[in-house]
């Protein structure tokens, strides 16, 4: 086991996600899927990246990589120093629970927990005392206004405030980069546009955030933009904000 | 901290098995049935056994009770049943074994008479037993007032008797029956002494059933005694039975009901009782005897007990089989319903084992619960059916604990799987599920 815990410090310049010629093949029958090919590319701490891509381009299977959801076919993986492109199963979920925070699209709250509950379940892996998980839930949900819903199941809030409650979620183990997979596409524009918000508010405290998306509207946030067609990088631009 | 994570886990199994509540309800009922039908049929099998071992218990597991029992009829005498029956055991039988049979320590020969018993306007029919004094010894009674019968009663052929308590708060009531007259066939007795007798209600073992059958007419029920010197039974008796029936008088001649031998020793028992059967056959020709054998009655109750076990363990092993078969069902079912929570739950951080924990927990919450239901109603049920059935039950710590180790058992063996499922279950597919 390594010790996850223990915390490295970054500097600007260093990578915090470090990709080298990194491939992922799917076996479809007797063909092979190249869904990645060759991708390689560096996020430092603190920025804000957009992955934007057409269906089929490999964003959701480098989300799943960056996310050690999945392992490359081949490649280097270097999340805040550590290689993990060939950890085993319990060490990827100990890397997920600790180094990324996720949000997905259609919020993805578990439907029996309350918001607090929701916010504590990734502290809860990480073997958290009550007293702290509570309090730094409770501070989280706070945080992106859902102060006055602490007890509220997921169906009784709105999309909005489920994905406010999902982002809360993602921050509770304080991760190295925040994931998030079309965070607004299942909310209305205002919403949208309040999670948007949220958004950069965290990377203006330096928080490093990946966002893969469709909306333009989001890219032209983000400072980074990486377009990815067929596989490849097709293009990496960085914003004038 | 574990302690927090095992109340977290605990409190989510409850807060989904709550949410399920009909389905969890009914997935217990399984679990539920099975115990507690193991338990009550353990508790009856338990009760049964023991009441049967009690009963032989009384009969002294170093006696060999010989009883006269009516031969089977010949096609000969069928015609001819007012003819004089002469049969059973005989006073010479009773000299024979204690002259010719070594090892045995004490010989009680009885004559069984059925008689109404009188005192002032109180009657009530009872078995009325012709004894010697050492009597006591092979049948546990105590004497509770004065004394039992002597060797000058015996000598003598005194009108005295020893009642038991049955027969003392029939007649007597409050009053003191010592010195009192009782009057039985025409002639008066004087109570010396009264006994405690220990039999139930009846005194033959229902386990040894039908070769135990009463003897001729003393059958039935056998409440109480009374003890008269065998010497005056035989005197005022005499040896003649008759019974009156609707095909005309019945005349018997039987001299001994029963002979009890008690032998020095356990294994002394069954040697003597070989030894006795060679010599009765000697002597009878017709088949009028019978030798019961407490020792070997109890190793019967005893097999009989063992196979009752086997057959109940298989009844038990069966029902909880089917219980858990109920609860992997619907584990499962829980499982694929709950694929995203699943899928959730890896990418924020949980292991294969928290996972594996998670739904190991919810079934073993659903078979625990199940078991501590049906360990209460499987104390419940024998409290029933001895209600309704007389029928002894015992209910032992061994079969809570084994009922309740079983449905932990089973919660173990049939949620592991549904739980391993769960815990393999790819996180990018279990996310993408709806």
């Amino acid at each position: 086991m390594i010790n996850f815990r223990e915390d490295f410090e970054f500097n600007a310049d260093m990578p915090i996600l470090e990709m080298r010629s990194l491939c992922r093949n799917y076996q479809l029958g007797s063909v092979e899927l190249r869904v990645l090919r060759e991708i390689t590319f560096t996020i430092n701490k603190g920025q804000y990246v957009a992955i934007m891509g057409p269906s089929g381009s490999g964003k959701s299977t480098l989300l799943n990589l960056i996310g050690c959801l999945d392992r490359p076919t081949s490649g280097h993986y270097i999340l805040g120093g550590q290689s993990v492109a060939a950890l085993d199963d319990d060490d990827l979920s100990v890397i997920r629970g600790t180094r990324i925070g996720f949000v997905f699209q259609s919020f993805n709250l578990i439907t029996q927990l309350n918001v607090v509950e929701n916010i504590e379940v990734p502290m809860y892996y990480q073997g958290f005392t009550e007293q702290e998980s509570i309090a730094r839930a409770i501070e989280l949900a706070n945080m992106v206004g859902l102060g006055d819903r602490l007890e509220h199941r997921p169906t009784e809030l709105s999309g909005g405030q489920q994905q406010r409650v999902a982002i809360a979620r993602s921050l509770a183990n304080d991760p190295l980069i925040i994931l998030a997979d079309e965070p607004t596409g299942n909310l209305d524009s205002q919403s949208g546009l309040d999670i948007l918000n949220i958004l950069d508010r965290l990377h203006d405290e330096g928080k490093t955030l990946v966002v893969v998306t469709h909306d333009e509207h989001i890219a032209t946030r983000a400072e980074r933009i990486i377009k990815l067609f067929d596989g490849r990088i097709a293009e990496d631009i960085y914003n004038k904000r | 901290m574990a302690l927090f994570r095992l109340k977290r886990t605990l409190k989510l199994g409850l807060k989904s098995l709550w949410m399920h509540r009909l389905r969890s309800i009914l997935t217990t009922l399984g679990v539920i049935f099975g115990v507690s039908s193991v338990i009550a049929m353990l508790a009856i099998g338990e009760g049964a056994s023991r009441d049967a071992q009690e009963k032989i218990a009384q009969l002294g597991s170093r006696n060999i009770i010989i009883k006269t029992v009516s031969p089977p009829e010949d096609k000969s005498s069928l015609g001819q049943q007012q003819r004089l029956k002469e049969y059973g055991l005989t006073y010479d039988d009773a000299e024979r074994f204690r002259g010719a049979i070594p090892g045995v320590r004490v010989l009680v020969p009885n004559r069984l008479v059925s008689e109404q018993v009188q005192y002032r306007n109180r009657r009530i029919s009872i078995e009325v037993v012709g004894t010697v004094p050492w009597h006591p010894e092979i049948s546990p009674t105590q004497i509770v007032y004065g004394r039992f019968l002597s060797s000058v009663d015996t000598h003598y052929k005194q009108a005295v008797c020893v009642i038991g308590d049955y027969v003392r708060k029939e007649l007597f009531l409050f009053d003191n029956p010592l010195g009192q007259d009782i009057r039985i066939s025409g002639d008066y007795y004087r109570v010396v002494g009264v006994v405690n007798e220990q039999t139930g209600s009846d005194n033959a073992p229902s386990l040894a059933g039908n070769s135990n059958a009463q003897s001729g007419g003393e059958g039935g029920a056998n409440l109480g005694r009374i003890y008269l010197p065998l010497t005056t039974v035989r005197n005022r008796f005499g040896d003649l039975n008759i019974q009156i029936s609707s095909s005309g008088p019945k005349l018997e001649r039987v001299e001994l009901q029963e002979i009890i031998v008690q032998v020095q020793e356990i294994d002394r028992v069954l040697p003597t009782r070989r030894s006795i059967q060679t010599l009765l056959s000697r002597f009878h020709k017709k088949n009028d005897y019978e030798i019961i054998v407490p020792l070997e009655l109890m190793r019967q109750a005893k097999e009989v007990q063992r196979i009752f076990t086997v057959v109940l363990g298989s009844i038990a092993a069966i029902s909880l089989l089917v219980g858990g078969i109920g609860i992997m069902n619907i584990m499962m079912a829980t499982v694929s319903e709950r694929t995203r929570e699943i899928g959730i739950r890896r990418a924020l951080g949980a292991k294969k084992r928290d996972i594996i924990i998670q739904f190991l927990s919810e079934t073993l919450m659903l078979t625990l619960c199940g078991g501590i239901l049906g360990i209460g109603l499987g104390m419940f049920v024998p409290l029933l059916v001895t209600h309704f059935s007389q029928m002894r039950t015992v209910i032992t710590t061994g079969s809570l604990i084994l009922a309740f180790g079983i449905s932990a058992a089973v919660g173990i063996a049939f949620g592991m799987y549904p739980a391993y499922r769960a815990a393999n279950m790819d996180p990018i597919e279990s996310l993408r599920h709806e």
